[in-house]
């Protein structure tokens, strides 16, 4: 039994740390354009490089600084996506399921090369 | 409610689940999801609303599904068993989680909580198994 908790432990970790590292070096790229969805509709696609605030609705607010985007207002009752970290690369996202707000990083195909070619 | 990792928000030990999982080891399935289905409507009444019983009761539901089942097949002590029920009580919430926002977006937490579940589901495994060793011969009910 000691001996198969063990192998699921790390089946289950290396899943997940891999998952973690493919998502995050292999196919990320610097992003430089934010993707604003308001409940399965897109709202506005706003560029990293100018700081900005953005009203989202009545619900909730997000701020561009320094090339990065975070979630700085929301109704909702948790306020969860207020304590997640800033997203600058692309794929990232923060969601707030209760107000179906959703931003992600994305990487116009320019960005991506010049990623590349760095 | 004790927050795990710190910049992944949501994330919880899940001490409730250590109760259920050791109802499920010392008095078997029937009860222990009597006792996961009383305590979710009991502390989504509460604390929570209708939303927040919608998600517990999903992540119950997958979690205790799996743990019923590995535990009949016997192929891992309880922590292994309560380490695919972390797993999986994540994964039931997150596709929850989906459906709502309608976006598969949302999958981006899988990583972390495939990792989160795991290590909360080792963890309750082990104070889980304590809690059985300890309770066995006592007569429950």
């Amino acid at each position: 039994m000691k001996r198969n908790d063990l192998i699921l432990l790390v089946l289950l970790l290396a899943a997940g740390f891999g998952w973690l590292f493919a998502a995050h070096t292999l196919v990320s790229y610097k992003g430089d354009e934010a993707v604003i969805t308001v409940d399965g509709k897109e709202y506005g696609r706003y560029p990293l490089s100018e700081d900005r605030v953005i009203e989202i609705g009545q619900s909730n607010e997000a701020e561009i600084a320094n090339g990065t985007i975070r979630m700085t207002k929301s109704d909702c009752p948790n306020g969860l996506c207020l304590k997640q970290s800033p997203i600058s690369r692309s794929g990232e996202s923060i969601v707030c399921v209760p107000n179906k707000v959703i931003i992600t990083v994305s990487a116009s195909e320019n960005a991506a090369v010049d990623t590349m070619a760095e | 409610m004790i927050p795990f990792f710190a910049g992944v928000p949501g994330m919880k030990l899940g001490l409730a689940n250590m109760a259920v999982i050791a109802v499920l080891y010392l008095m078997g399935p029937a009860d222990a999801v009597l006792v996961s289905l009383v305590r979710i409507l009991a502390v989504g009444m509460m604390f929570g609303n209708m939303v927040s019983i919608l998600y517990s009761l999903a992540g119950a539901a997958l979690s205790l599904s799996v743990m019923i089942w590995l535990k009949q097949r016997n192929w891992f002590s309880i922590r292994g068993v309560s380490m695919a029920g972390g797993v999986c009580h994540n994964i039931g919430q997150l596709v929850i989680a989906a459906v709502t926002v309608q976006t598969f977006q949302i999958f981006y937490y899988m990583p972390l909580l495939i990792i989160s579940g795991t290590v909360t589901g080792i963890i309750i495994g082990i104070l889980g198994g304590e809690i059985t060793r300890r309770m066995k011969g006592m007569r429950l009910a």
